[in-house]
């Protein structure tokens, strides 16, 4: 694997620190004039999530980690495991509910979804940012209510319950941004 | 290709145009004489952190990391207050307060000590709009670093501060066994101490003797070694450092020559000490106090910008 030095650490760039995989948030660099220069990078555990904020001397470097991030189809669940595959290649890896976490609420069969693979191994799963899914349950809507503002929850397919318009139904599709959980529009069917 | 449009916004090169005019002006009125010194120059500098731009040839040039090896050899010849107002450069310093590119203001007074200096900078900084009418803070390092980390930095012991630089960097301690004590100081100061102070202007004095870098070293009252240095900060950003100027050319020496040792221990290129600064320096440099100050990041600061390309015409190099 690459060596890379603070000063090729990006937001983004995957690094091994502590024998974890981590992405690197943040790399500020702060030099007394006289002084040596340091680096305060932050950066995100990829096994915990948790983020950490280290300080390098400037020119100390880090392993590069393999982790990549790649673009899959969810195809089921039996139960347990959470199933992918490479469209192309239709390879196909699964991932237990601790690596896919939140990320199950949005997901429906068929949809494309970010693995993110550690030697080779999944170690995340991000959904896409915006999702259209449908109303399950959700209390009857209030014909031309549009302006008042007000939202009720709403149950979706998934079984992730979000906060809706009044006037939404059961059978309506809406788009939602996954990570804010928000409602963002009705999505035209 | 869509970076090459300038950096800064219009506003900001009218106002870096207005801070130009406003340090000369403030010069021209106390007759501090503005010498135009090359940036480039057969030595560079010796300093363990400070990284030359070195342009090719034979011999190679060195794009000066501050005009202060110039400025005091003219001294040395005619001991006169003098500015440089203009560009220096640092390699591999890039960030949110620092360009390999940048423009320094650096100036000297003969027969002054880094106290009257503490004055005229403050007085420099009010004329052009960045401190108050309220005296600045003057704030003692040694007192900063004891209120932010409960450790003396002039007299803890190196492992002391070796561990409690590990635990600020969150590094294993393993890592920070063999540091040299300033690189401990520096940390800690960067992390702990700065975000500590207060706002506005202040100024820092009295640095431990091991970061005395040019400036002479005394000893306080209790007989602890003091560096007769000084630094401002603006809004918790280091804006200038100041000195009451070693003169003393063999004592000069033997610091080029451990700044050598430390870099060559680093696995650091190590440069010839500039011959020509130190023969000025036996020649005989007046009694003088000098400081430089980034006029780029005072600019931000007046400004509000977040981040020096704010206040580049183009942030390249």
């Amino acid at each position: 694997m690459a060596v890379y030095s603070t000063s090729e650490f990006r937001s983004g760039l995957k690094v091994m620190l502590d024998g974890d995989p981590c992405s690197i948030l943040e790399n500020e660099f702060v030099k007394p004039g006289k002084g040596q220069a340091f680096n305060r990078v932050r950066m995100r555990n990829l096994k915990t999530g948790r983020v950490w904020e280290r300080t390098f001397k400037s020119g100390d470097s880090l392993e590069g980690a393999d982790v990549v991030d790649v673009t899959m189809q969810y195809l089921y669940n039996d139960g347990e495991h959470w199933h992918f595959m490479t469209p192309e290649t239709f390879e196909q890896c699964q991932a237990d509910a601790m690596i896919v976490g939140d990320a199950a609420r949005w997901l429906r069969e068929q949809d494309n979804c970010v693995v993110t693979l550690y030697n080779g191994a999944p170690l995340a799963v991000t959904p896409p940012n915006h999702v259209e899914l449908e109303i399950a349950e959700t209390d009857p809507g209030m014909r031309g209510d549009t302006a008042t503002g007000g939202t009720k929850p709403a149950k979706l397919v998934t079984g992730a319950v979000v906060k809706v318009p009044l006037f939404l139904n059961v059978g309506d599709v809406v788009r939602v941004d996954t990570r804010t959980g928000e409602y963002l529009s009705r999505a035209r069917e | 290709m869509t970076d090459w449009r300038p950096s800064a916004p219009r506003n900001a090169l009218v106002r870096r145009a207005r801070l130009l005019a406003g340090i000369r002006a403030f010069f021209a009125a106390r007759a501090v004489l503005e010498i135009d010194v090359p940036v480039l120059g057969r030595a560079g500098v010796t300093d363990v952190h400070i990284d030359n731009l070195v342009v090719a040839g034979a011999p190679p040039g060195y794009l000066q990391s501050s005009p202060e090896y110039f400025l005091k050899r003219l001294l040395a010849v005619h001991p006169e207050p003098v500015y440089y107002l203009g560009k220096a450069f640092r390699a591999g310093e890039r960030g949110r307060l620092h360009n390999p590119e940048f423009t320094l203001l650096e100036w000297y007074r003969p027969d002054w000590d880094d106290r009257q200096l503490m004055d005229e900078v403050e007085a420099l900084l009010r004329n052009l709009g960045a401190a108050g009418r309220a005296p600045c803070p003057r704030l003692d390092y040694g007192t900063c670093f004891r209120d932010a980390l409960g450790l003396d930095p002039h007299t803890a012991a190196d492992n002391e501060l070796r561990e409690q630089a590990a635990a600020a960097a969150d590094q294993p301690a393993v890592r920070w066994r063999d540091e040299p004590r300033a690189i401990c100081l520096d940390l800690l100061f960067s992390l702990k101490v700065e975000p500590r102070l207060p706002a506005g202007v202040v100024f820092v004095s009295d640095y431990p003797a091991c970061q005395a870098a040019l400036a002479r070293v005394v000893h306080t009252p209790d007989g602890v070694p003091v560096a007769r240095r000084f630094e401002v900060f603006l809004n918790r950003a280091e804006l200038a450092n100041g000195y009451w100027e070693l003169t003393d050319a063999d004592e000069q020496r033997r610091r080029f020559a451990a700044d050598g040792a430390l870099r060559a221990a680093l696995g650091k290129p190590v440069r010839p000490a500039d011959e020509r600064l130190l023969a000025a320096l036996a020649a005989g440099l007046p009694d003088c106090a000098g400081v430089a100050l980034g006029v780029d990041r005072l600019l931000m600061q007046l400004l509000g910008a977040g981040h020096i390309r704010d206040v580049l015409a183009f942030a390249e190099g």
